[in-house]
């Protein structure tokens, strides 16, 4: 609750309005909204959990993706009311204060990112495979990523990166080249 | 004692990236992360006709929608003189149409509002009436006598011509034509390609009255360019216009042009006194933005029996869409498509091009190549391919025959460019090694008897990137260099700034790099900023792979006048004079005594507190770096595929790219843009297009029509390197980004080809389609791509 909240001078009264209420990241989230509101939209602009990004507008790039009950969706094609009573993961919910999810760090280790556009969506798609097969061939994780568009990578690294993740996740430690690390705790 | 500069993170390290920090936790900020206090929000109506005269425009029931704040149109537009803006290529576009609409996508009208649902409400509820005329599609529908004009607006303008250009030597070329033995000739399209990062385009302008200062969050490759065109255009003071590239979600090229939504939303924040933010959808970006490529060329190779040749003349004819915008260098009306048959020893040459309107959306821009040399290598490498299957000669012994020696350099390429170093035949013998060239001739011929099509493709190519030497390239004038600011604080901490713009390339971290190497202060102990031209040094931008050749040099350059200084201030500390010091990595020391010595660090702190009596205080300072020459990267790549004869689905087998971009800064981070710019190679040759019908309709306005590959079907790539140092860049680097995607298309076709080659069929317009491919197959005809023209029924 804010101590002020400024509403529309003019409100057409045939919208209706509908109450929401979903877990994110662990935090329950409740919000009014008009029935058209797309889940993305909600998460980005109502939530500010601005790491989802909207991409393609078609259910095809994947930028939007988050994980709804654990299953990766694409949150720019459903509606935010269908994500009324459901449990949400967004890429702010990867890591914890102190720890970066492995998944993260293997991003980062095998330079699985370079704008950083896709990553998000990448990640969680990446995680909701790796929460159900914890030790997938390459070809399993292309298959998984697919849903993903990336323009930079040729996703070659980002293959790596989630193999290097599922190592890591396994409690091996995943061969790490060579070099300096690129500044901050990461 | 020196430093060890790996350890450091200087040059030749694979530094993982100070971005990612901010990436992998969703933190990245990108334009439409951005939100103002009072913000309204703009969408924009679009054509949906190829070319129609606009009628009327009822604006009435957006206004009627409550939450609506501004509706604009060309009419109003035009009030204020702005429904025109000039482009990049001294033309004129129109921000939104007054008189007719000229491609499908055009800008229309726009509604500003308190959402963006109810901005795209407003645009719904826009009704506007059209008179359609004939659309044109191809430039060869443009040419004909009976062609509609499409540029009415023009004054002088009587046909659908924009230039006609020539570059070469005719005579020396038609004298090395009627020499020849054999003359090998052949026709292709490149097709129009847009460049598609994942963000499309966007902008927030605010506009403040109280101070005059008009801020815009902008999805800019080319900020400081921005700039200049908004002064122009809004004729606000320059200083009183500050334009900040946040984050970007890719480029490659397709965010460096000034667009309608963008100036638009500028109009509409000075208009409502709000912050205004606009945010292109996908098809918007597909349909009205910067595309590449879209040139037909008709090409000939004059040659010996023995393979040497002796000419290559070749013709472009280029559509440009409704207007001539590309984004090139002024000098240069079709880009650099005359640096083709750069790494062969070609007597003479000769190159014609005419370019045209169309009924397309304009605005050709370098899409992850550096001005159109993507065209002039991809043609090249076709015109190799076919010339040597004509002469009945090895694809590899007739690229020997003809490569330019390591000891030919500095050599004079058959169009004038200047190369000046390179080991091309090393790169494609450690190529044909790696893809087991030898033995492929019997492994073909052994699958071929069991019905199976392999086929391998090389294509081997140098290319100009970084644009440019003042003396020959501009745009609208301006001239190419970049420049850095290094401004070094009292803890020997520092922050860099460039006129260059990342986006994806990594440059908060190579950048670190190369003052690490020149400083010897740790890369981590840099920030670098880019972006923001209020803060940011004046540069041309992020594109063409310019950034290492030209603001990297500048970098090591501005990191040099700062160790210039360094050295002033250790002689003060250590007593002696300047002569006597000698410089390791990270430290001065005394000439013959080299533990007496000072840390740059130590140094730095000097600078604030203890400098010699007449040295100004302080260390920073700023370099423009204006290169003496382009940098000239060699590649050599490789494909081996097999094509499905059922199908004619072609499966890519493995792919071996060779690279040779002189010194590399960061080898993780160039191997990343080796294999993103593959991949984009693998999806211009097999699926990705955008075409159009008889109607002008776009064929490719959305993901689901614009086929990207996925990580499912993009083939695993070997790279390989080999490094021969520019001779005039500061530390030795050539540009990189753009390689693949320049040299990569033609392998994967020339693979194809070389599986069909029983079929007698010579050619097929990318992309190799599987119905394209299985036409060829079945009909052992040439397969063009040209967008069908509309017929009388």
């Amino acid at each position: 609750m804010t101590l002020f909240e400024e509403v529309p001078v003019t409100t057409a009264e045939e919208i209706p309005v509908r109450r929401v209420e979903m877990r994110v990241n662990g935090e329950t989230r409740a919000a009014n909204i008009e029935p058209r509101l797309l889940l993305a939209h909600l998460i980005r602009n109502g939530m500010q959990l601005t790491g989802t990004h909207t991409g393609c507008d078609t259910t095809n790039c994947g930028a939007c993706t988050v994980l709804f009950d654990g299953q990766p969706v694409k949150s720019c094609t459903m509606f935010a009311v269908q994500a009324d009573g459901h449990e949400i993961t967004t890429v702010e919910g990867l890591a914890t204060a102190s720890e970066l999810h492995p998944i993260q760090e293997g991003f980062k280790d095998e330079h699985g990112l370079q704008c950083g556009f896709c990553t998000p969506g990448m990640m969680l798609s990446a995680k909701a495979l790796l929460d159900e097969n914890p030790n997938p061939t390459e070809d399993e994780v292309r298959w998984a990523l697919s849903g993903n568009l990336c323009r930079c990578t040729g996703y070659q690294n980002i293959v790596k990166a989630v193999l290097w993740a599922a190592e890591k996740m396994r409690g091996d430690e995943p061969a790490s080249e060579d070099a300096a690390d690129g500044g901050g705790e990461a | 004692m020196a430093l060890d500069e790996i350890k450091i993170g200087g040059l030749g390290a694979s530094r993982r990236r100070v971005e990612d920090n901010r990436f992998i936790r969703g933190k990245g900020n990108y334009v439409d992360d951005i939100v103002l206090p009072g913000m309204l929000h703009m969408e924009i109506l679009r054509s949906p006709l190829a070319h129609a005269r606009i009628t009327s425009i009822d604006v009435s029931g957006a206004w009627a929608i409550p939450g609506v704040r501004l509706v604009l149109t060309g009419e109003m537009m035009a009030a204020r003189n702005l429904a025109w803006m000039p482009t990049l290529s001294y033309d004129t576009q129109a921000v939104l149409a007054t008189d007719k609409v000229r491609f499908q996508g055009q800008e229309v009208a726009c509604v500003v509002a308190d959402d963006p649902y109810t901005a795209k409400d407003g645009c719904e509820a826009i009704v506007v009436e059209y008179e359609p005329l004939p659309p044109i599609v191809n430039p060869y529908q443009a040419m004909a006598a009976d062609a509609p004009l499409i540029r009415d607006d023009k004054v002088n303008q009587t046909d659908n011509k924009i230039f006609d250009w020539e570059v070469g030597d005719k005579e020396g070329t038609d004298r090395a034509f009627a020499q020849a033995d054999v003359v090998s000739e052949i026709d292709m399209h490149y097709p129009r390609s847009h460049p598609s990062p994942i963000e499309t385009c966007g902008s927030v302008a605010d506009f403040d009255r109280s101070t005059s200062k008009l801020t815009v969050y902008m999805t800019s490759q080319a900020p400081h360019i921005i700039r200049a065109a908004v002064a122009l255009v809004a004729e606000i003071p320059e200083h009183m216009i500050r334009i900040i590239a946040p984050d970007l979600g890719g480029g490659f090229g397709n965010k460096v042009p000034v667009y309608p939504g963008y100036v638009m939303s500028i109009l509409a924040s000075i208009l409502t006194e709000r912050p205004v933010k606009w945010i292109e959808d996908k098809s918007g970006n597909l349909i009205s933005t910067g595309f590449g490529r879209d040139v037909y060329l008709k090409g000939q190779i004059a040659m010996r029996n023995d393979g040497k040749i002796l000419g290559v003349r070749m013709h472009t004819d280029s559509d440009h869409g409704a207007f001539f915008s590309d984004a090139q260098p002024s000098k240069f009306k079709i880009g650099l498509m005359h640096s083709a048959f750069a790494c062969y020893d070609i007597p003479a040459a000769h190159l014609t091009a005419t370019g045209v309107y169309t009924n397309k959306a304009p605005g050709g821009v370098a899409y992850r190549c550096s001005f159109r040399v993507t065209e002039a290598m991809y043609f090249q490498e076709r015109m190799i391919c076919a010339a040597a299957d004509d002469l009945g000669m090895d694809q590899a012994e007739f690229r020997r025959v003809n490569l330019v020696r390591d000891d030919d350099f500095p050599k004079r390429t058959p169009f004038g460019f200047l190369t000046d170093s390179g080991q091309y035949e090393k790169c494609l013998d450690i190529g044909l090694e790696a893809i087991g060239y030898a033995d492929f001739k019997q492994e073909q011929q052994a699958a071929r008897k069991r019905g199976r099509l392999l086929g391998i493709g090389i294509s081997t190519m140098t290319e100009p990137l970084g644009a440019g030497n003042s003396r020959e390239y501009d745009i609208l004038g301006i001239k190419m260099f970049d420049s850095a600011e290094l401004r070094v604080h009292m803890t020997g901490k520092a922050i860099l700034r460039t006129g260059a713009k990342t986006q994806g390339q990594g440059h908060e971290t190579t950048w670190a790099q190369i003052v690490a190497h020149e400083l010897g202060i740790p890369a981590d102990d840099i920030l670098v900023e880019e972006g923001d031209t209020d803060t940011a040094p004046f540069g041309m931008g992020t594109y063409a792979s310019r950034s290492t050749p030209v603001a990297g040099a500048a970098v090591a350059m501005v990191s040099r006048k700062i160790r210039a200084k360094a050295r002033k201030i250790a002689a003060h500390l250590l007593e002696v004079s300047e002569e006597d010091i000698e410089w390791e990595l990270g430290r001065f020391y005394v000439r013959g005594a080299q533990d007496r010595g000072v840390s740059i660090q130590e140094c730095a702190m000097a600078a604030y507190s203890n400098v010699p009596d007449g040295m100004e205080p302080g260390l920073e300072n700023n370099a423009y770096y204006d290169p003496p020459n382009l940098t000239w990267p060699f590649a050599c790549y490789i494909a081996k595929v097999e094509v499905d004869p059922e199908t004619g689905v072609w499966d890519v087998l493995r792919v071996v790219a060779v690279d040779d971009c002189g010194v590399r800064i960061n080898p993780m981070i160039v191997e990343g843009q080796i294999m993103g710019g593959l991949t984009e190679a693998y999806a211009m040759a097999n699926m990705q297009f955008l075409t159009f019908d008889e109607d002008g309709n776009c064929i490719g306005s959305n993901y689901m029509d614009y086929l990207l590959p996925t990580a499912w079907e993009t083939p695993g790539f070997e790279l390989h390197e080999v490094v021969t140092p520019c001779p005039h860049h500061p530390i030795g680097a050539k540009g990189i980004g753009e390689c693949a995607t320049v040299g990569g298309p033609a392998a994967f076709v020339n693979a194809v080809m070389d599986a069909l080659k029983h079929t007698g069929v010579r050619n097929i317009d990318m992309p190799l389609l599987p119905d394209r491919v299985h036409d060829a197959l079945t009909t052992g005809n040439d397969i063009s791509g040209m967008p069908p023209v509309k017929t009388e029924a």
